[in-house]
């Protein structure tokens, strides 16, 4: 069972299955964001309050979710490397702190986009923008601990105990913040957009959402290769590969 | 806890003070920063009492986060530059066990001192009685979590050259919950409110921080060294 999972997840297997499945994987998400900003932008109603602007709720919502499952993904590789030393989780590790964190930005951006048209300011301290911002620090302070670590194995398992460190943290500084956002009565900020959401809006919203997570899985799968490529440069099965190039 | 180990507990946490109180620098420079920031903000905002009295628990917290993460660099340096780390690590007692005593050595020279040292700089920015003694219990209940959690970043980047600004990078977003109900609680306090919840979540933090956090630190040492 070990064994066969070690094989598995051998930098040559997984390059080449990830190869025979990146083409369907990138054509989905193509797909899925057709037909997600088609449905979302032109198709879904118009919000009788917002007028069209609430439609980067499309772009925006998708983004945040992402945001945060990019995190868990990274801190679940990452604690799967410290505890059974496999080479591929560490990949992973690394290849989902860049794409978080865009997401993250993202996230942000339009939310501040949004904020301008809706409460008429670019950024409100509020609950779930603050800890946006944060869960950006730590994506930004992942990275900037991994590449401040020379060597790549100590770096890699650093890199993971922070993103674990962060993974337990996550929780708190939401709470914390939510908290901090109630006491301090920011009124006349709602931010209940929620479930109450009509279901011609929120089914493009799914649509999107699952364009993201295909996009997460091409781009990490990407990013993987592109690294074990660089890390087995020297080993014959990249030879191979690039023969058959 | 056996008993070797609470020995060699004592024992680290006297080596460690008496090395940390005869450098001088070590305990008395983060202080001075913390008088020295806090001094800053009137200068720069303007004498009104009003203003300053408002806004004193946030200068007085930020600064002391601030002072006690600029400190975090001497608990494990000179042992990991003269290699005494990396023999404790192999030692025959549990790592984490001398890692909490470092960590409460940091603790005893620099929050004790912070904590002691606040109601003076309350008194320059204005703060009322009542705000100073809850600013003491805040930060009474805050800076051993400051001292917690930034060793997990300070062994995380002991082994890095120059680690100062990664350092605050690593531990500044880990220490915004302390610093929201730490301040807050003062705010409350002040505005006539019941500050028990925050002083009730500060200490569920302290003991949340005081469980896993030494666990943390042990492990990336282990990596660093």
């Amino acid at each position: 069972m070990w064994k066969a999972i070690k094989r598995l997840t051998s930098f040559k297997n997984f390059y080449r299955f990830s190869g025979k499945l990146l083409p369907w994987f990138g054509a989905i998400t193509l797909v899925l964001f057709l037909t997600g900003l088609y449905w979302g932008l032109v198709i879904a109603p118009i919000d009788y309050l917002q007028k069209d602007s609430y439609r980067i709720l499309y772009i925006h919502v998708p983004a945040a979710w992402m945001s945060l499952f990019v995190y868990i993904v990274m801190a679940a590789s990452g604690a799967i490397h410290l505890v059974w030393k496999t080479k591929l989780s560490e990949v992973i590790a690394n290849s989902c702190a860049p794409i978080g964190a865009t997401f993250t930005f993202l996230a942000l951006v339009t939310g501040a986009i949004w904020g301008q048209p809706t409460w008429g300011t670019w950024w409100v301290w509020d609950a779930r923008l603050t800890s946006e911002l944060v869960l950006l620090f730590l994506y930004i302070g992942y990275m900037a601990l991994h590449s401040a670590i020379e060597d790549r194995a100590s770096a890699a398992r650093a890199a993971a105990i922070l993103a674990i460190v962060g993974l337990v943290n996550i929780p708190i500084i939401h709470f914390s913040v939510n908290w901090w956002f109630t006491l301090h009565q920011v009124a006349s900020i709602s931010v209940g957009k929620g479930s109450s959401l009509h279901p011609s809006m929120y089914w493009p919203l799914m649509v999107m959402t699952a364009a993201f997570k295909f996009y997460f899985a091409t781009v990490l799968m990407m990013t993987a290769r592109n690294e074990i490529l660089e890390r087995d440069q020297n080993s014959n099965w990249v030879r191979e590969e690039e023969k058959n190039l | 806890m056996t008993n070797t180990s609470l020995k060699a507990f004592n024992a680290m946490v006297r080596r460690d003070f008496t090395l940390a109180l005869r450098n001088k620098s070590e305990w008395a420079n983060p202080l001075f920063f913390f008088i020295l920031a806090c001094s800053l903000f009137p200068l720069g905002i303007g004498p009104e009492p009003n203003t300053l009295e408002k806004i004193a628990p946030g200068i007085i917290w930020v600064t002391a986060l601030l002072a006690a993460m600029l400190s975090l660099d001497g608990i494990f340096r000179s042992d990991f530059e003269d290699g005494s780390l990396e023999q404790q690590i192999l030692g025959p007692h549990p790592f984490t066990i001398l890692v909490y005593a470092k960590i409460l050595v940091h603790w005893l020279i620099t929050g004790i001192p912070l904590m002691l040292l606040s109601p003076l700089l309350g008194v320059i920015l204005h703060l009322p009685a009542d705000g100073i003694i809850l600013l003491m219990i805040s930060l009474l209940l805050g800076t051993p979590v400051l001292s917690l959690i930034g060793s997990i970043g300070v062994a995380l980047t002991v082994g890095v050259k120059r680690g100062g600004m990664l350092l605050s990078l690593l531990v500044l977003p880990l220490y915004i919950p302390v610093l929201i109900f730490g301040a807050g609680a003062v705010d409350v306090g002040l505005g006539g409110l019941d500050t028990s919840g925050h002083f009730l979540l500060m200490a569920a933090i302290l003991v949340l921080a005081i469980t896993l956090a030494p666990l943390a630190t042990a492990a990336a040492l282990k990596v660093s060294v």
